[in-house]
């Protein structure tokens, strides 16, 4: 998965590079848009369901059109 | 000459119930009705005429009336709504239809209307489950385990074209629009395959097709339906009725899929689509295209070519260009059809470019961004459990749990118009009629539907009001009309009926 939305292998977080190697004609969006990429990893660790296994693995559905 | 392209969305929801017995059938019925019992006296959606399995390729059109088809979905919970829209258990699902719509923006403002309503339906049931227990739905197509259930939108076209013509005019779209607006998905459901083979696909529903064409819908599902109840004078219209779709998050991901159908079938119908994109084998491509996020599987034409998805859609946006310099874009609406054009062209160059822009537009790609994110931060491998809960929040409607509305994906309606038009319907089609109608004589209408009304006058006979033009009963006809009538017998007297 991690081929799809970069070409590049994927930055890791710890690398100190603010700007989007495959973009660099847009460094300011590339840099806000990693901030707010940030913020929704912590926010998604507070959103996501505890106990995710488990949450999948009951999630069942009727079949519909 | 084409056909405004009046239209709607029809949405399957998942639901099931945390903290007490989880009956999805129950708990539909639940949800629609606490939503609907809010709204007073409910009148009864009119089974009468529906016809689920006349097919399109008939060379009769349905019959015009007549009796019951044993096809029937269910008849437990059905309620039309002040704003025009049909909300209803579909088997085990609690399913919304928005009102007739003239443009695609009206589809994404009447959708985002109808999340409300369902999200409105959850806290109103919260008072009649167990304490601690609660609805949870998504707005999704699958469980990740086989099960799928769609989002359906309906396009009016010309009955002149030949269904044919249809078909072949839309195959090449219906593979590859998914590129645009796939809602994005962790795992394979293809029958036979290990669900770890595909780590992310672009589409929800491609796995579930089996068929080029066909009337099903819940089994061997066609890329193309061929249900043929038009709701309206079968003698001119058609009413197409496509199942390949995913539902959206996206507010630009549904303006997309609506916006671009709708130009294509009006191009169909002024015969200036180009039948040279037609796909050798359209069940094996929908899927090689959803199996490929980087975009780079070719699918086989007829003609012997092999493109990729971009370059199926970047031909069917130039016709597109050329079409609208010739014919206008009158019957999509000349500002949304410029919207459309704009906007579809944004995304296909930013997917070209692979830029991420497209994030902010599409929700399969804004999906794959935050797996992507995620995976690297935490060292979670493709497939994981918490992969499969980001992919299913990503659909959840709970505000405290929905990750859509944390991906930054911009709007294209704002929050004040749709809280509006959970109550409003639309002023340039028959759902204007039906939505003041219920709205202003709600306790005198006995039952509705698409194209008819039954009236309680107060004394024999109930009257019926047969709407089969759905572009008539607009605010400019009728609302002077229903303004000026205070009770039912009078608006019927002064509309001659």
């Amino acid at each position: 998965m991690a081929e799809r939305t970069h070409r590049e292998p994927q930055r890791r977080d710890d690398e100190a590079s603010e700007v989007d190697e495959g973009v660099p004609a847009r460094s300011e969006d590339g840099t806000r848009l990693k901030a707010e990429l940030d913020d929704l990893l912590d926010e998604i660790d507070e959103v996501l369901e505890s106990n995710a296994e488990e949450f999948v693995k009951s999630y069942v559905q009727k079949g519909g059109q | 000459m084409a056909l405004p392209k009046v239209c709607g969305i029809e949405t399957e929801y998942g639901i099931f119930v945390r903290g007490a017995e989880n009956d999805p059938v129950a708990a539909s019925s639940l949800l629609v009705n606490a939503y609907a019992d809010r709204l007073g006296p409910r009148p009864g959606w009119d089974y009468e005429h529906e016809r689920p399995s006349s097919d399109a390729r008939d060379p009769e059109p349905p019959a015009f009336d007549g009796g019951l088809d044993p096809e029937l979905e269910s008849r437990l919970v059905n309620t039309v709504l002040r704003n025009g829209a049909r909300y209803y258990v579909d088997h085990a699902h609690p399913e919304l239809s928005t009102p007739e719509v003239r443009t695609a923006r009206d589809a994404v403002l009447w959708d985002v209307a109808g999340e409300r309503i369902v999200r409105r339906s959850v806290e109103m049931a919260l008072g009649h489950l167990p304490s601690g227990a609660e609805i949870v739905i998504h707005k999704n197509n699958s469980d990740g385990k086989g099960n799928s259930y769609g989002c359906h939108e309906n396009y009016l076209v010309d009955r002149e074209v030949p269904f044919g013509r249809v078909v072949n005019g839309v195959l090449a779209h219906f593979i590859s629009r998914q590129v645009i607006c796939g809602a994005g998905k962790v795992g394979s459901e293809f029958p036979g395959q290990s669900p770890d083979a595909v780590p992310y696909q672009i589409s929800q529903r491609a796995d579930f097709f089996e068929e080029q064409v066909g009337l099903e819908t819940t089994i061997r599902r066609p890329i193309v339906n061929t249900r043929d109840e038009p709701h309206a004078d079968p003698l001119v219209y058609r009413r197409l009725h496509v199942i390949c779709g995913d539902a959206n998050m996206s507010q630009v991901s549904t303006f997309l899929k609506v916006g671009s159908t709708s130009i294509l079938l009006a191009m169909i119908e002024d015969g200036a689509l180009k039948d040279d994109l037609l796909p050798a084998n359209p069940v094996t491509a929908v899927r090689q295209i959803s199996h490929d996020p980087t975009l780079r599987a070719t699918v086989l034409l007829d003609d012997g070519r092999r493109l990729t998805a971009l370059d199926l859609q970047e031909a069917l946006l130039e016709q597109a260009r050329a079409w609208a310099d010739r014919h206008g874009l009158e019957s999509v609406g000349v500002e949304v059809g410029r919207e459309v054009l704009e906007r579809w062209a944004e995304v296909l160059s930013s997917l070209r470019a692979d830029d991420g822009r497209a994030a902010r537009w599409v929700d399969w790609v804004a999906k794959a961004r935050i797996l992507d994110a995620y995976g690297a931060r935490h060292s979670v491998a493709e497939g994981s459990p918490r992969m499969r809960a980001i992919d299913l929040q990503y659909h959840d409607l709970r505000p405290e749990r929905c990750l859509a509305t944390r991906a930054g994906l911009d709007e294209i309606v704002e929050e004040a118009e749709a809280a509006r038009a959970v109550d409003e319907p639309p002023s340039d089609t028959r759902a204007y009629f039906r939505g003041r109608c219920l709205g202003k004589f709600g306790d005198s209408v006995v039952a509705a539907n698409w194209d008819s009304m039954v009236f309680d006058l107060g004394r024999d006979p109930l009257r019926r009001v047969q709407m089969s033009e759905p572009l008539r009963g607009t605010a400019d006809l009728v609302a002077n009309v229903i303004d000026e009538s205070s009770t039912v017998s009078e608006l019927l007297e002064r509309l001659g009926s």
